[in-house]
């Protein structure tokens, strides 16, 4: 593209409209990339801040008074220690129970010949398509009726399956040689082992990619823990970080609440840096975004 | 037609090795095989059925009681319907989700695929700007409404401050009742920009080079590439963004909560936080689980219109079927 620009304005070199255009798009680039980053900048700086430098008008970028305690005095109130191991026992629940599910269902339809497994697979793939909001009702209607009301299973147990996830696995398996398989067959070893010795370990990317996913959107879930989790010491962090700046009071205190929203987001900027490759391969094939 | 192709590749023989062939002769291998798919799909499969399956077909009988879980849910038939029509905060919160969705998605694809053809370029630092226009995405938007709630106020707020300097008066932002949807959708696209970017970037760098430099060859201009070379190319990159994006905002629920709370005046009430009200907060399940269906009606009338429309402008759309 750039070089077929270059060859029609002839006036400058093709090398120095080059080095031009880059030079623009940097610019251009950067300044965008500013408005993405300020409002994370504006967080991280305010957590800083006393009340008072807060307040001040016109506000400054660099706090005045640096006030580190903020990050303590935000992971003591409210349960906020609680919600955080709460989601993190949530988030690593539903991880594992989501690889476990999503990559024996995977196996079965990408490998084993049984009656009906198309048309099983066709349904899977329809129930990816059925928004949350038409579930919500009658899902909580069966906590209820279950006694799962203000419990960590209620966020749990309904999401440890995952048909996205399915699909995505028997994706993968199909494109696994069959060859390594006959040959674990022929040296005796049952369909689990099977999936458990061979399949498994050529599977990691995929593993990787859904992990993260699953990660990322469990973490971040918050309408169904706000119809489920009523009590206080079950809420996950989203649900906190929600009700702080809702709490009745002369001033809100957003420098504590930007400390608490740091400690929120920071697992999952760090998820996605580590696990960047994996994350933007799951967009990127199968195109799905997080949701809940 | 994307299960179709899903499923296809099975369908055709994958030749099966001598070994496999002999072991399919015997039944009884063959009939272990099918037990064994079975075992492998059950725990999905039992969580399918108790907590996806069961809930819709509960959901068909929910939308037709009157039902506010204290006492035992009482039908009344297509009652739920009837009070839609008249209920004014019914039609209020549908037009409010018409606005936001048909604003923020137009607009939100509009940059995305600026900024997709901006990176899709061989330079020195490329993914830095990448995940920089990503970053977003993965914060949780309710800690990122809640950045953004702030960010808005209208005295100590940043934005208007930073317009202060250019000497404009900033509006009230979310405590207008004119200038609180826009201030959801700009708080939203800084949200989810990145993923449209991602999809319609790597749409392009699947257009071949040769593309372009035939069309140089036949001596087309900047403007005449772009019309008939990139995006008849991406098209079927941006059909999907737009079929998910538009999917995904009707459903949008977390910054309406966090960021305006709905308000002020209903302003930002869409479907979402107006079912999520009824059922919730005013115990109304059975109005509630009607206003959800309704709002799914609606996604699924959207999506099939988007199908039909594609016809006319996805490249390659009409041989896939």
């Amino acid at each position: 593209m750039a070089t077929a620009s270059a060859r029609k304005g002839s006036l400058f070199g093709q090398k120095q409209t080059k080095i031009l255009t880059d030079l623009v798009l940097y610019v251009v680039l950067s300044v965008v990339g500013i408005i993405f980053i300020l409002p994370f900048a504006w967080m991280v700086a305010n957590s800083f801040k006393d009340i008072r430098g807060i307040y001040t008008y016109p506000p400054t970028f660099i706090p005045e008074v640096w006030q580190p305690e903020n990050y303590v005095e935000a992971w003591t109130m409210t349960y906020f220690d609680l919600g955080f191991l709460n989601s993190a026992i949530v988030a690593a629940a539903v991880v594992l129970g989501q690889l476990f599910t999503a990559s024996l269902a995977g196996y079965a339809f990408a490998r084993l010949r049984f009656p009906g497994r198309d048309k099983i697979f066709l349904l899977y793939i329809s129930l990816m398509m059925l928004p949350f909001i038409v579930l919500m009702i009658p899902l909580y209607v069966q906590m209820r009726a279950f006694g799962w009301v203000s419990t960590l299973q209620a966020v749990i147990i309904p999401f440890l399956f995952t048909p996205w996830g399915t699909f995505m696995m028997r994706q993968f398996m199909v494109t696994i040689p069959r060859e390594l398989e006959d040959a674990a067959r022929i040296d005796g070893c049952g369909f689990f082992r099977t999936y458990w010795l061979i399949i498994l370990p050529l599977t990691k990317p995929a593993l990787a990619t859904l992990a993260i996913f699953t990660f990322v959107n469990t973490w971040n879930m918050f309408l169904w823990p706000l119809i489920i989790l009523g009590k206080p010491k079950v809420k996950t962090l989203p649900l906190i970080l929600a009700s702080l700046q809702n709490q009745s009071g002369m001033r809100t205190p957003w420098h504590l609440i930007m400390a608490a929203a740091t400690f929120v987001v920071i697992p999952v900027l760090m998820a996605f840096v580590l696990g960047q490759k994996y994350y933007v391969r799951g967009i990127v094939t199968s195109g799905i975004k997080g949701g809940g | 037609m994307a299960a179709e192709s899903a499923v296809a590749p099975k369908r055709a023989p994958q030749k099966p090795g001598a070994i496999a062939q002999l072991r399919h002769a015997f039944t009884g291998l063959r009939r272990e095989e099918t037990i064994a798919g079975y075992l492998f799909l059950l725990p999905n499969l039992v969580g399918f059925i108790v907590f996806m399956l069961f809930p819709i077909l509960f959901a068909f009988y929910i939308m037709l009681t009157d039902w506010s879980l204290a006492k035992a849910p009482e039908f009344v038939g297509l009652k739920n319907f009837e009070t839609m029509v008249n209920d004014r905060l019914f039609w209020k919160s549908l037009g409010n989700s018409f606005y936001y969705t048909f604003v923020a998605v137009p607009t939100g694809i509009f940059i995305a695929f600026w900024l997709a053809l901006a990176l899709n370029r061989k330079m020195r630092g490329i993914i830095f700007f990448r995940t920089v226009y990503f970053l977003p995405q993965i914060t949780l938007t309710v800690a990122a409404a809640t950045i953004w709630r702030w960010i808005y106020q209208p005295e100590i707020g940043m934005i208007n401050h930073i317009l202060e300097i250019f000497g404009i008066d900033g509006p009230k932002w979310i405590h207008d009742t004119k200038w609180a949807m826009p201030s959801v959708i700009i708080m939203s696209n800084w949200q989810g920009i990145g993923f449209a970017m991602l999809i319609l970037l790597a749409g392009l760098q699947g257009i071949p080079e040769e593309y372009y430099e035939a069309a140089s060859i036949d001596g087309a201009s900047g403007w005449q590439r772009m019309r008939y070379v990139t995006l008849p190319m991406l098209s079927p990159a941006i059909f999907f963004v737009v079929v998910t994006s538009l999917i995904g905002a009707f459903q949008s629920f977390d910054q309406f909560y966090v960021l305006t709370e709905g308000g002020p005046a209903h302003a930002t009430t869409p479907l979402t936080l107006y079912i999520f009200q009824n059922a919730f907060s005013f115990f109304k399940m059975g109005y509630g689980a009607a206003l959800a269906a309704v709002l799914f009606v609606i996604i699924l009338i959207i999506t099939i219109i988007q199908w039909q429309l594609a016809r006319r402008w996805v490249f390659g759309f009409e041989e896939d079927e």
